[in-house]
C-alpha cells in the first residue's frame, strides 16, 4: 500500500464543509455586508463626505473603500475561522478531526483556507457595491489581489487562533469586539494618519492594521502613509506569527487534546 | 489450546495523567489479537474512555506506545488512525448535516476517495437508507447511534472501537448492534468495545479486560474467565427449618439462608469433585429431608463486582 503524505480528500472534504455551512446561510452572508456597506457610504460617504476635501487626490467616498474591504475582511476571516474550528470544539464533533489521518498543516489549510475564500468573496462583494455608489479606480490590481489574499488569511489564521483559545461565546467575541475593531478604527480606515496630531500619528504607527490598510489603498489609488514594503514586511511578519502560535498549539496539543 | 493470533494492537507502559492533575491511566499493558471481540469492562471513571481516546489519536499520553497494524500512533499517525474506526460515547454530530452528507465527509476525512455505492450499501446495511437526505437533529437517539457507527465505518477500517455502544439505545438496537458487530468480526473487522453492562461482555465478547481507577486488573478468556472464577451454588429448600448447621456438616462450605428453611451450598466447579454426593449422602444419614434442589452458576457480574470490590478492599 503506497503512503498517503498528503490528505487530499481529509482536505477537501472540511474545506466543503465549511463552505456548505455558508451557504445554508447564504441569505445573511451576503445581504448583512451588503446592507452594512451602503449605510457606510450613506454617512461617511454622502451625507460627511460631501462636506470633507480631497484625501491625497481622492475623493473621500472613494477613499474609505480599501479601509471598509479591509474592516469586513479582519471581522469576517476571523469570524469564520473561530468559529469552524470552536464550534466542533463546543458540539464534541471535533474527536472525528483528530482521530483521523490528516496532519496539523492540512487541518489548518482546511479551515484557514475556507474562511479566507468567504471572506474574500465578501470583499469582492463590498468592492462591487462601493462601485455603485464612487469610481474607484485600482492601479495596481495584481498588488491589490495579493493585499487581499495575504490578508484574508493571515486573519483567517489568526481566528483558528481564537477559536482554539477560546473556551466559551464569550471568549469568541471578546478579542474581535474589543481589540480589532477598535484597532481597525483607529488605523485610518476612515482617515489618512496624516490627518492626525503629530503625537496621535506616531501612537498610530505601533498599529498593526495602520500598515495593512495602508498597503491596501496604495494598490487603489497609489498613496499610502507608509511605505508599501513595510506594510508588505509587516503583514508577512504577522503571518509568520501566527502560523507559528497554530505550531505550538499543534504540537502541545493546547486546548485540543489535553 | 490454539496458538493466539498476532496482536493488531499493542499498548505498552501506557499512562495519562491530564493537566488537571487526574490519573486516568496508571500503567497499562495490552495486547488486542486480529479479529477478536475485546471488552474492555470497568465502572465509570475507570479509565476505558481515555484508553480508547489516546488509541484514536484524541488525547496524548503522558508515557508508553502504542502500536496500530504495526504502526506507531505518534510517528506513524497517518497508517495508524486510516486502520481505525471510532464510535464515541457521546451523540455528537454536525445538527445541520444529512445522513448521508456527514458519512461522506467521515469518509473524505480518512483519506479515501469517494466511493457512493459504498456509502449506500452501508446506510441500507445500518437502515439508514430511507433517512439518508434527513437532517441530522431531527433523528431519533437511536438513529444518531446508527450514523455514527456509518461513520465509524465510512472508511472501511479493520479496527473499531465502540465507546460504550449501548448507552441510550433501546433493547431491539441493542440486539441489532450486537448482531451487526458479529457481522463485522466475521468479515474480519477487530473490535474492542468498552461497557459497564456485564451482559454485553458476556453477550459479546472473545476476551475481556477488566479496568479500574485506571489499572487494567484483568485479561482474560471470557470463557477461561467465567470457569476460572465461576462458582456454582446449590440450593436445598429444607423440609424442617433448620436452627444451625450440625458439626456434622462442617466439611462442607454451607449457609443457612431464608430463616433456616434453606441450606446453600457454594462449591468451586474446577475442583475435582463437587462433593455433592457425599453431602446429601450425610444429610440423609443426619435425616435431614429437602423438598427441592437448584443450582446456579455465577455470572460475569458477580465476578466483576468481587473483582473489584477485593481491589478497593485490600487497599485499605
Amino acid at each position: 500500500m503506497s503512503m498517503v503524505t498528503f490528505n487530499r480528500h481529509g482536505v477537501w472534504a472540511i474545506y466543503r464543509f465549511e463552505m456548505a455551512r455558508a451557504l445554508r446561510t447564504l441569505w445573511q452572508s451576503l445581504v448583512t455586508p451588503v446592507i452594512t456597506t451602503s449605510l457606510y457610504f450613506i454617512v461617511f460617504g454622502a451625507a460627511i463626505g460631501a462636506r470633507m476635501t480631497e484625501v491625497d487626490g481622492v475623493a473621500y467616498g472613494a477613499f474609505i473603500v480599501p479601509g471598509l474591504i479591509m474592516l469586513a475582511l479582519f471581522t469576517q476571516s476571523i469570524f469564520n475561522a473561530s468559529f469552524g474550528i470552536f464550534f466542533p470544539k463546543f458540539t464534541g464533533t471535533i474527536y472525528e478531526i483528530l482521530s483521523a489521518p490528516i496532519s496539523p498543516f492540512e487541518i489548518v489549510l482546511a479551515y484557514v483556507g475556507a474562511a479566507a475564500t468567504k471572506s474574500m468573496a465578501l470583499g469582492l462583494i463590498i468592492l462591487a457595491t462601493a462601485s455603485l455608489f464612487v469610481s474607484i479606480q485600482i492601479l495596481h490590481p495584481l498588488w491589490m489581489i495579493a493585499f487581499l489574499v495575504l490578508t484574508a488569511a493571515t486573519f483567517s489564521l489568526f481566528g483558528f487562533i481564537i477559536g482554539i483559545w477560546s473556551k466559551g461565546f464569550e471568549q469568541l467575541q471578546f478579542i474581535p469586539m474589543l481589540i480589532v475593531t477598535p484597532l481597525t478604527f483607529l488605523g485610518g480606515a476612515f482617515y489618512s494618519i496624516d490627518m492626525l496630531p503629530p503625537a496621535w500619528r506616531t501612537t498610530a504607527l505601533f498599529n498593526p492594521v495602520v500598515y495593512l490598510i495602508s498597503g491596501f489603498r496604495w494598490s487603489f489609488y497609489g498613496t499610502s502613509d507608509v511605505s508599501v514594503e513595510l506594510s508588505l514586511a509587516m503583514t508577512l511578519g504577522f503571518f509568520a506569527l501566527c502560523l507559528v502560535v497554530v505550531g505550538w498549539m499543534f504540537k502541545t496539543g493546547y486546548r485540543l487534546k489535553n | 489450546m490454539s496458538v493466539a493470533p498476532p496482536a493488531v494492537v499493542s499498548i505498552s507502559n501506557l499512562s495519562k495523567t491530564y493537566a488537571s492533575g487526574l490519573e486516568a491511566l496508571k500503567t497499562v499493558d495490552l495486547e488486542i489479537r486480529k479479529g477478536e471481540i475485546f471488552a474492555l469492562l470497568g465502572p465509570n471513571g475507570a479509565g476505558k474512555t481515555t484508553l480508547i481516546s489516546i488509541v484514536c489519536g484524541i488525547v496524548t499520553p503522558s508515557t508508553g506506545t502504542v502500536t496500530v497494524d504495526g504502526h506507531d500512533i505518534l510517528r506513524d499517525y497517518r497508517a495508524a488512525r486510516s486502520k481505525v474506526g471510532l464510535v464515541p460515547q457521546e451523540l455528537t454530530t454536525d445538527a445541520f448535516e444529512t445522513v448521508r452528507a456527514t458519512v461522506t465527509f467521515s469518509r473524505g476525512l480518512f483519506g479515501k476517495a469517494p466511493d457512493p455505492a459504498f456509502i449506500e450499501k452501508l446506510l441500507r446495511d445500518l437502515s439508514l437508507w430511507e433517512k439518508r437526505e434527513t437532517k441530522l437533529k431531527e433523528l431519533s437517539g437511536g438513529m444518531k447511534r446508527r450514523v455514527m457507527i456509518a461513520k465509524a465505518l465510512s472508511h472501511e477500517p479493520g479496527i473499531l472501537f465502540l465507546d460504550e455502544p449501548s448507552a441510550g439505545v433501546d433493547v431491539e438496537l441493542r440486539h441489532d448492534m450486537w448482531a451487526m458487530v458479529r457481522g463485522l468480526r466475521d468479515s474480519g473487522v477487530t473490535i474492542i468495545l468498552t461497557t459497564h453492562y456485564i451482559d454485553e461482555a458476556e453477550e459479546m465478547a472473545d476476551r475481556i479486560g477488566v479496568i479500574s481507577k485506571g489499572e487494567l486488573i484483568l485479561v482474560e478468556e471470557k470463557a477461561v474467565l467465567m470457569k476460572k472464577l465461576g462458582r456454582k451454588q446449590l440450593t436445598l429448600n429444607l423440609t424442617q427449618p433448620m436452627a444451625a448447621i450440625p458439626p456434622e456438616l462442617a466439611d462442607w462450605n454451607l449457609e443457612l439462608k431464608a430463616k433456616g428453611w434453606e441450606l446453600e451450598y457454594s462449591f468451586d466447579t474446577n475442583a475435582e469433585s463437587t462433593g455433592i454426593p457425599s453431602l446429601l449422602k450425610q444429610m440423609n444419614d443426619l435425616a435431614i429431608g429437602f423438598k427441592d434442589l437448584n443450582t446456579r452458576q455465577s455470572s460475569l457480574e458477580d465476578i466483576f463486582v468481587s473483582l473489584v470490590s477485593d481491589r478497593t478492599g485490600g487497599k485499605r
